[in-house]
């Protein structure tokens, strides 16, 4: 599982980085995007990765790692995701600020000169 | 009653938190218009925040040095479970100069900012929420969550006003700030996954423990953290967003955004000092040269860029960017006399960065009075429609033609010289002010050290003052002396108010000057034992559950 794991991370983290560094506003958007879900499914991955695991410690099961999954990293998850979340949306609006200003979707707001 | 009092002092160290919060959550509730009482509740709270700021500076200040922490638990859960909040000597000179900011650029923005945009007042008040949070906290998530809600102000604070300029840079300020967080989230993540707390103390205590194998891991973690931290503090080559952001802001948020730069540098002292000092065994002092050279690198860009820039707003900037390096090198050095040096220089730099922002939208000011108003940030769309416009300049000024030597100079002329001057003088560091005695300690401080890098530091430091001083007279006679018919521009004391207590703040300083070092000393000597630190957050126990005593 941690390979399945550690494959989905990297493929979109190395999606994201590429999208990133596209000079499109919509593709750097779906790039941070990308990047974040990595990030979350990194943190997520930090605490212990196990099958059928409660975070939730249950009446007279022993609050230990053996029967528990670490709670901290999901909760942490839970938080960076609302955040990720919301700046992501204000990002777009930006985005859209800029398309209505410039008329383009270039990231400088105005196509290179070659 | 009793109860209430006897704690008060105690909850005091959340209220910075709290207050802006609560009064941002009641101006929502306003709705957008009563912009006189909006204005009225945001000055209150701005100024109240700054009076307990300095309530806990001096009550961490007359404390002996050994024990000058005041530790706050939030939620009265046990110290490495629940956050902490600790105001310690540097958190507290922190807060108070986010507090002298915040009070400035609010009143800077009462003549003319505040209409510019709906939220003006709200987002304001979060900002310095997210600010005090990120000097107050002691935990690593929390610090996280903090940055986050400063950083979502200060988008919505960049963006005030509207217009293409500002729009183009808020989109690259924020999409570098998100790929940052998202590394700060990496970084934390890391740190978890190898300490297992998230508390900055238990970090640091844990750390000597990490088994050899796990160690590359956590320099990994600790460098992909500082590498976020180093792109807000603005360091080299991760700051070419920040002169461009800052001249694209309006002049109140700019004035604010002279300490984001010092959050960045703030979390950086506060992590490296904490977690890395010299006997941490295998990881003593770990990422020190990169600060140190970062430092120099950034603080030769930066006296590059002001002497390169032609824009006022601009300079300002670069000015940020050098004085952001002069603070990241001085950290890397690890030395308390050096530290205690460069913890002045940061009071006095974010001062006069402050004040000089608001002074850059006057001096455009000024000289839009002859080129046309049309001209600030190259202007498609850039000046906003404002409610109370003022009566177009040049209308009332050619009436006093004088047949004597000369004319009188306008009040308004002399106030923008005089303030313009103060303000370089402190910048460039030149004597007798604030900026002279700062870079004094820091100079006599880096002869002691003897090693290559303390000498380059100690050039750069002279170098980037005479660069400083150059590219601000040449501004200052553009704006000054080459005009000789110009009219007045128009100021109103509300504008003019803030720049003169920034700049009397900084005289304070030097009038102050012992007291200040003596502050700054202790601090820094504080910040390079941190055993201290994590035995008063370690210590804290929660408070007993007893219904009587529980406020």
């Amino acid at each position: 599982m941690e390979i399945v794991i550690s494959i989905a991370i990297g493929v979109m983290a190395s999606a994201g980085v590429w999208l990133v560094l596209r000079p499109r506003t919509f593709q750097v958007l779906i790039g941070l995007a990308l990047l974040s879900y990595a990030v979350n499914l990194f943190i997520f991955s930090v605490g212990s990765l196990f099958v059928a695991r409660e975070p939730i410690a249950r009446p007279g099961v022993a609050a230990d790692l053996v029967n528990y999954t670490d709670p901290l990293p999901q909760s942490l998850v839970l938080t960076a995701i609302v955040i990720g979340f919301a700046t992501t949306a204000l990002f777009l609006v930006v985005l859209l600020a800029l398309r209505g200003l410039s008329g383009g979707d270039h990231v400088d707001g105005q196509e290179e000169h070659p | 009653m009793r109860a209430l009092t006897e704690h008060l002092p105690n909850h005091l160290l959340v209220a910075p938190v709290l207050l802006p919060l609560a009064t941002a959550a009641l101006m929502l509730l306003l709705g957008e218009g009563r912009r006189g009482l909006k204005a009225m509740f945001n000055v209150l709270s701005t100024a109240l925040g700054l009076a307990i700021a300095v309530y806990l500076l001096l009550s961490v200040a007359q404390r002996g040095a050994p024990a000058a922490f005041g530790v706050y638990l939030p939620g009265n859960w046990p110290v490495p479970f629940g956050i902490v909040l600790v105001a310690d000597r540097l958190s507290a000179l922190m807060a108070v100069l986010t507090g002298c900011v915040g009070l400035a650029a609010l009143l800077f923005a009462l003549a003319r900012w505040q209409h510019a945009g709906v939220y003006f007042h709200v987002l304001f008040q979060l900002q310095l929420m997210g600010l005090y949070g990120a000097f107050l906290t002691a935990d690593l998530f929390n610090l996280f969550v903090f940055f986050e809600v400063l950083l979502a102000a200060s988008y919505g604070l960049l963006l005030h006003g509207g217009g293409g300029e500002r729009v183009r840079a808020g989109l690259h300020y924020i999409a570098i700030n998100l790929v940052a967080s998202l590394l700060f989230l990496i970084g934390v993540a890391v740190l978890y996954g190898v300490t297992g707390t998230l508390n900055m103390a238990d970090i640091a205590q844990k750390l000597p423990a990490v088994p050899a194998s796990d160690r590359g891991l956590l320099h990994a973690g600790a460098a992909i953290l500082a590498i976020a931290f180093l792109a807000k503090a603005g360091l080299w080559p991760l700051n070419f967003w920040l002169p461009q952001a800052y001249a694209a802001a309006s002049a109140p948020a700019a004035a604010v955004f002279a300490i984001l730069t010092k959050v960045g540098v703030y979390a950086v002292l506060r992590l490296w000092t904490l977690c890395f000092p010299a006997d941490a065994g295998a990881s003593a002092g770990f990422g020190g040269g990169v600060l140190v050279w970062g430092g120099i690198v950034t603080l030769a860009f930066g006296a590059c860029g002001m002497l390169a820039s032609q824009q006022l707003a601009r300079l300002a900037g670069y000015s940020v960017i050098a004085s952001s390096g002069t603070l990241v090198a001085t950290i890397g050095f690890a030395a308390p006399a050096l530290s205690g040096g460069a913890l002045f220089y940061l009071a006095s730099s974010t001062l006069a960065g402050c004040a000089m922002f608001l002074l850059v939208e006057l001096l455009e000011r000024a000289r839009q009075v002859e080129v046309g108003p049309q001209q600030i940030d190259d202007g498609h769309h850039a000046l906003p429609a404002f409610l109370d416009a003022e009566p177009p300049a040049g209308t009332n000024l050619d009436d006093n033609e004088e047949a004597l030597t000369g004319r009188a100079i306008p009040a308004a002329l002399v106030f923008l010289g005089v303030s313009f001057t103060v303000c370089a003088m402190v910048t460039a560091g030149l004597p007798p002010l604030s900026g002279f005695v700062a870079k004094l300690a820091m100079l006599s401080a880096l002869l002691d050290l003897q090693a290559p890098a303390a000498w380059a530091l100690f050039g750069l430091l002279i170098l980037s003052g005479l660069c400083a001083a150059i590219a601000l007279m040449r501004v200052g006679m553009r704006h000054f002396w080459t005009t000789q018919d110009r009219p007045s521009p128009r100021l109103r004391v509300i504008e003019t108010l803030p720049i003169a207590a920034l700049l009397a703040a900084a005289v304070t300083l030097v009038l102050q000057g012992d007291a200040m070092l003596t502050y700054a000393r202790a601090t820094a000597k504080s910040l390079q034992a941190p055993g201290l630190y994590i035995d008063a957050v370690m210590g804290a126990r929660p408070r007993p559950r007893d219904a009587g005593s529980r406020p």
